[in-house]
């Protein structure tokens, strides 16, 4: 596909230079990627601690595992909180992103590498202020609604300031890709070759730019409000009282596709190298990113049908959540499409692959029902949300990060893992979800609501059953985790470095590529998905 | 978008970007975050529109305790700071260092002028006893005129770092003038939330 091709012989890879200097101070987007992987990494793995200390209360109908109930509130408000601002919002944008888009592009870094190094400290600022928000945390859910966010005596304005901060990482980062993008494609590199991880990512960055100003103004705003004593959203005072969820959710629903878009490309790319087809339907899946982005814009009101909002606001809203599912199933479609007839080889990311293909569609359609009026009246703050939601994060964008950290491992670090190992972890990990959240859908179907520590009796089935499906969800990611460090303890360097036979660009480097990518600028002459034309 | 063409110039200049790819970059990363900027003070206008239309009496009411000339004159000095700045860029672009430092520093001198005029309304509202608590419009007014208030405060670090750069020659002949160009956009974009603020806040009929 490209001429300029490295061999996997003599080279320096990104990594030899060594020492904390090297890499607090790196400017290479490949060690950028790595800094925030192992940051979010380590997010992940609390907020998922606390998921585990939450179901282990819910076990049993009784308050046994908390001390008071605020405990249970504040373990939910730091998972949600960590989960989404520290992990999955940044998570594949800015560690896969910033480790392939130059790579996928053919450029030798980002646009402004400092101005990327930049967004990564102040994103460890913005942590530093949440850890320390630790200390004294909040009990308001990650969604801080006033009027509790402005009553409550926990500390709100400590953690909603470190999400503020965090917002300037992610624009600074969306920015840099969007110019990177257009800027910085190597010669050939038209917009109707490009991976489709690049549009995807492309897609997120506009979203990032456009939504993350506007929860940026609405965490001032409840900062001032509870600093000043000031009445914007208390009706006391004269105050719109469903404004702050106005506000959150026109950040907070396209937010979760910027949560989600990045795994969509992630998918684009695992499945034609293991099907050895080209990508069926491949400007539908470009644009349908975008229609995705666009429409996003337009739904938000779908968290608030209970919220009282007019009923003729309700109805348009409905219809524009429904339509949202139009571009999401013309992605799913188009990736079945690809699998069929081709010559699947199940490696362990193409499992997690094809599980995200599974398991989101039925967050999608779970998410269909919810934008039906009548039925999200039953169905609103219950566990069925809770189901919904984590279908689509855990199913969706957790399922593409983990099919990413195995795809692209030997590229990344030079190393290879135990693909037994990984294809047992990977059927914990499905297994272990589906137990823990299938009977979310029925506890919720029959009105357990989320967020209570303690609950009617007949729900203990259910509950504990999800807490068992913890455990094995647990213990999956546990060996998964396992699996991929110790690789890189050890010595030892991969037999090839473009093992899956893809086209892309960033496979025609060594693995791990060297500082500055590439030696020559590539020039690019085809389609990256033309498998079986050679 | 000429990318090829781009490109073949960044060859030319080794393992580093090539001028114009750097220059374009820049302005546009610029573009780019000026538009989250409007983001930003959107939300702040969409709650002002909101609660205009929801008590148009009292927003008439508290906006008489403003003063119009102070205003006038900050907007005034603002316009004025952006028609240097525009001249200072155009000096960059002609290498012309001497009327560079003098425009960048008269617009600098504006930048500090506009914040000395708002000290004094401040003071003059607390003084009365307005605060951001009073009622909503003192609410939006403080929060507003505070948040511009930052992004000028920020716009004269940019000003006076552009200066200092300046001084040593950085934009010389056959060195990059695109900070002077990037830096420029910022402040404009400064100036350009205050002739909103300014009749929005100042000028209720």
């Amino acid at each position: 596909m490209a001429n300029g091709v490295m061999t996997q012989t003599q080279h320096v890879s990104f990594l030899a230079e060594k020492g904390f200097k090297s890499w607090i101070l790196t400017t290479d987007h490949k060690r950028i990627g790595i800094l925030y992987l192992i940051t979010i990494s380590f997010f992940f793995m609390i907020a998922g601690l606390m998921a585990l200390g939450m179901r282990y209360e819910l076990m049993t109908p009784e308050l046994d595992f908390f001390r008071t109930p605020t405990e249970y509130n504040v373990a939910f408000t730091l998972h949600g909180s960590l989960m989404v601002f520290f992990f999955i919002v940044p998570g594949i944008a800015a560690s896969f992103g910033n480790f392939l888009i130059p790579l996928m592009i053919g450029a030798r870094d980002v646009a402004f590498p400092r101005i990327n190094l930049l967004s990564f400290w102040i994103y460890l600022v913005g942590t530093a202020i949440l850890l320390s928000a630790l200390l004294q945390p909040a009990d308001t859910g990650w969604t801080f609604y006033t009027p509790y966010s402005i009553q409550t005596g926990t500390k709100v304005i400590l953690i909603t300031l470190g999400v503020f901060v965090l917002g300037f990482s992610s624009i600074l980062t969306g920015m840099n890709f969007i110019v990177t993008i257009h800027k910085l494609r190597a010669p050939g590199m038209t917009w109707d070759r490009l991976p489709l991880f690049i549009w995807a990512s492309y897609a997120t960055a506009i979203l990032q730019l456009l939504a993350t100003p506007v929860v940026g103004i609405t965490l001032l705003l409840l900062i001032a409000e509870r600093t000043f004593d000031i009445g914007f959203f208390d009706p006391a005072k004269g105050g719109d009282p469903i404004l702050f969820q106005n506000f959150f959710w026109f950040y907070s629903h396209p937010a979760v596709y910027i949560m989600v878009i990045p795994a969509f490309g992630i998918i684009s790319e695992i499945i034609p190298v293991f099907a050895r087809k080209p990508i069926f339907g491949y400007k539908a899946i470009a644009y349908s990113s975008f229609a995705i982005a666009i429409i996003s814009f337009f739904v938000w009101a779908h968290h608030m049908f209970v919220s009282g909002i007019s009923e003729t606001a309700a109805a348009i809203f409905s219809f524009l959540t429904m339509l949202v599912a139009i571009p999401t199933a013309i992605k799913v479609f188009n990736w079945t499409a690809t699998l069929y007839k081709g010559s699947i080889e199940f490696h362990s990311s193409m499992l997690y692959a094809m599980s995200f293909i599974v398991l989101f569609t039925v967050g999608g359609l779970t998410g269909v029902y919810l934008g039906a009026l009548a039925v999200d009246v039953h169905l609103h703050d219950t566990y069925f949300i809770v189901a919904h939601m984590h279908y689509v994060m855990i199913g969706g964008t957790v399922m593409g990060f983990f099919g990413a950290l195995h795809f692209w491992y030997q590229k990344w670090f030079g190393k290879v893992f135990n693909e037994l190992i990984a294809k047992a972890a990977w059927f914990l990990i499905f297994v272990g979800f589906n137990v823990t959240f299938f009977p979310q859908f029925f506890m919720g179907y029959q009105g357990m609501p989320r967020r209570y520590a303690t609950y009617p009796v007949e729900y203990v089935s259910y509950h504990s059953l999800s807490t068992y499906g913890s455990w094995i969800l647990g213990l999956g990611i546990l060996i998964m985790t396992v699996n991929l460090l110790l690789p890189l303890m050890r010595k030892g360097q991969p037999e090839s470095s473009n093992p899956y036979g893809s086209l892309s660009l960033e496979w025609q480097v060594p693995s791990p590529p060297p500082h500055e990518n590439f030696k020559e600028i590539p020039t690019v002459t085809d389609w990256t998905y033309a498998y079986g034309k050679k | 978008m000429s990318s090829t063409a781009e490109h073949a110039e960044s060859h030319a200049h080794g393992h580093g970007l090539g001028e114009t790819v750097t220059h374009n970059a820049a302005k546009f990363g610029m573009w780019l975050f000026l538009g989250t900027e409007i983001l930003l003070f959107g939300g702040l206008f969409a709650t002002y529109a909101l609660f205009r239309a929801k008590y148009p009496d009292l927003f008439h009411e508290s906006h008489k305790e403003l003063d119009v000339t102070l205003g006038a004159t900050n907007t005034i000095v603002l316009i004025f700071s952006s028609f240097t700045m525009a001249l200072a860029v155009s000096a960059s672009q002609k290498r012309n260092r001497k009327w560079l430092i003098i425009l960048l520093a008269v617009t600098f001198i504006c930048g500090a002028a506009f914040t000395v005029n708002k000290y004094f309304e401040y003071s003059a509202k607390f003084h009365h006893h307005i605060f951001p608590e009073t009622n909503i419009f003192f609410a939006l007014y403080f929060m507003m005129t505070g948040l511009h208030m930052i992004h000028v405060f920020v716009g004269m670090g940019i000003i006076l770092a552009l200066i200092i750069m300046a001084r040593q020659g950085r934009f010389a002949e056959g060195r990059r003038y695109t900070p002077v160009e990037v830096g420029g956009l910022y402040w404009h974009l400064v100036d350009l939330i205050w002739i909103y603020l300014f009749p929005l806040l100042y000028l209720i009929g």
